[in-house]
């Protein structure tokens, strides 16, 4: 085979990895930049949102409509979860967070079995990306070239967002200095509804992303939520930067990894981030250590 | 314009504010003096709704604001300038200032704050945290200004700043004096006060213990510092 095809489909295979890792750091660290808590239910948003899909398409008859629905409604539950409870929570400690987060992420769990039921449910990819493309006369899905696409997209709005618009203003302002936000007229309580809903509604447009490779199912949230806390460390936590750098880091190295050394891909992502920690403790972009 | 009556604040057990009574008439620059640790700081952050009073009336025109959530106070039209300045060290310059500017700015647009402060326009795209100490106070004035408030809350502006920056703040206030804007000004600096205020005031652990015309102050000066202020 050559070698170049190989290193290109293997890197835009990383490259679409990288975008499913990018949904769901991407909010995690936005959500930890202002509100300083780790949403453990991140995963169970992200499962959430393949559920959501898949109904979505079963409703609509189209991938497309579970790529809008999903997102609003998941994202939508996110902000309503906030209001109505972690709201109540702010100034307490971190483990209050963890716990109550931690017993979402059951619930929802729980809530699905008895919505959806137990059995994995494949949630059908478009006519026009299901077939398959030659790179440099390799095959290759064209599902993944558009998931890698879809990420590069996904990265540049949400960039923009944040440096472009009033919204996106408040949000860098409130994690550096909540207090002085509320101070200058910008009810801040809104902010933080409003970064968990986006952070949330992210990992539900991802869970939708994901679910034609790897079926909507009952496992998506451990394994997504580790992923994702990996990706997060490693960037920083709180940098949007850091998530986007973090998710291809990852991505790189379980795709390559898992080529050249398939028995240790997993520790050799673990020991890359444990090397950071070492060398900068608060991760890649982070800045507390 | 502001009156304060009878404010309590407690810090969990601590009784830090103890009846506070302070009137700012409209135009006026009260400022608010007193060793460290007195309640000053306390007394404006209260004001700003940033601890809530157990107890008393803040009356922003009439309209007792005590218990008020902080965008609310500062939508009312109350802007406050905190001590250490609290820029936000990763948003340019322009970009603090519009974290304050809700909607158009009328009083105090961006072009006549960058006019009112020449070393922020040369600054425009700098971060926060790459200003001086100097242009970062400027920068947390012209931020509160930016509400087009009523009453504006300083907190300490002129510490740790050179002699020469101190000089060009007390020309900002006397801009502002002459503007029309209400201003509560909390100060270790006693030469910047006796210049600017119009009141001068005196807090001894959480309570109002003297007011008085600058003329008045510079009067007894000697004895009043002697008594409540030196330590
Ligand atoms: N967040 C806080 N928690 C508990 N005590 C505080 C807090 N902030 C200030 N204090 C206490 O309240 C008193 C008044 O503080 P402050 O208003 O900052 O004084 P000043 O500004 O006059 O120096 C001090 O004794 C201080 O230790
Ligand atoms: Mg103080």
């Amino acid at each position: 085979m050559d070698f170049l095809a190989f290193l290109v489909t293997q890197c835009l295979n990383a490259l679409s990895q990288a975008a499913l890792l990018f949904f769901l750091g991407c909010g995690l660290t936005l959500i930890f930049g202002i509100m300083r808590i780790v949403n453990f239910a991140h995963g169970a948003f992200f499962m959430l949102g393949a559920y959501v899909g898949w109904s979505a398409v079963y409703v609509t008859g189209s991938f497309w409509g579970a790529l809008v629905a999903a997102p609003i409604l998941v994202g939508g539950f996110g902000a309503a979860f906030e209001m109505g409870i972690l709201r109540r929570l702010y100034g307490r400690d971190g483990h209050s967070f963890l716990m109550v987060t931690f017993g979402l992420t059951l619930m929802m769990g729980e809530a699905i079995r008895l919505i959806w039921g137990v059995a994995a449910l494949q949630v059908v990819m478009p006519q026009s990306l299901s077939g398959i493309v030659f790179i440099l006369d390799e095959p290759f899905p064209i599902y993944r070239l558009f998931l890698a696409g879809a990420g590069i997209v996904v990265a540049v709005v949400i960039w923009q967002f944040l440096e472009r618009t009033r919204l996106g203003l408040l949000i860098r302002a409130t994690s550096q200095n909540a207090e002085m936000v509320h101070a200058l007229g910008t009810d801040v309580r809104l902010v933080r509804s409003a970064v968990f809903g986006i952070g949330c509604g992210l990992a539900g447009i991802g869970g939708v992303f994901a679910a034609p490779m790897v079926t909507a199912s009952l496992g998506m949230a451990p394994n997504a939520v580790i992923d994702t806390f990996v990706i997060v460390i490693i960037g920083g936590m709180g940098s949007f930067l850091g998530s986007m750098i973090g998710a291809l880091l990852v991505a790189f190295v379980q795709v390559f990894g898992s080529y050249y050394f398939p028995d240790f891909a997993l520790a050799f992502m673990y020991l890359i981030m444990l090397t950071i920690l070492v060398v900068r403790p608060g991760g890649l972009l982070g800045k507390e250590a | 314009m502001l009156t304060i009556e009878g404010l309590n604040t407690h810090y969990g057990a601590s009784h830090v504010l103890q009846g506070v009574d302070l009137v700012v008439p409209p135009g006026g620059i009260c400022a608010l003096l007193g060793r460290n640790g007195v309640g000053k700081s306390t007394t404006l952050r209260s004001v700003m709704g940033l601890v809530t009073p157990t107890s008393g009336k803040v009356l922003l025109n009439g309209v007792d604001i005590a218990g008020w959530q902080p965008h609310r106070i500062a939508r009312a039209g109350v802007a406050y300038v905190p001590e250490g300045r609290l820029i936000f060290p990763d948003l340019s310059v322009i970009e603090n200032i519009k974290v304050a500017e809700r909607t158009p700015a009328k009083q105090w647009p961006l072009p006549r704050l960058l006019d009112l402060f020449p070393s922020l326009r040369e600054r425009a795209r700098n971060r926060g945290s790459n200003l001086s100490g100097g242009e970062q106070q400027m920068l947390a004035i012209a931020r509160a200004l930016a509400s087009d408030p009523k009453v504006l809350l300083l907190d300490e502006p002129s510490q740790g700043l050179a002699p020469l920056v101190v000089r060009e703040l007390a020309r900002v206030i006397q801009i502002l004096r002459d503007s029309g804007v209400t201003i509560l000004l909390v100060e270790q600096n006693m030469k910047l006060a006796e210049a600017v205020a119009s009141t001068l005031h005196i807090m001894v652990k959480g309570r109002m213990v003297y007011g008085a015309s600058p003329d008045r102050f510079r009067a007894e000066e000697a004895e009043i510092r002697a008594r409540y202020l030196t330590v």
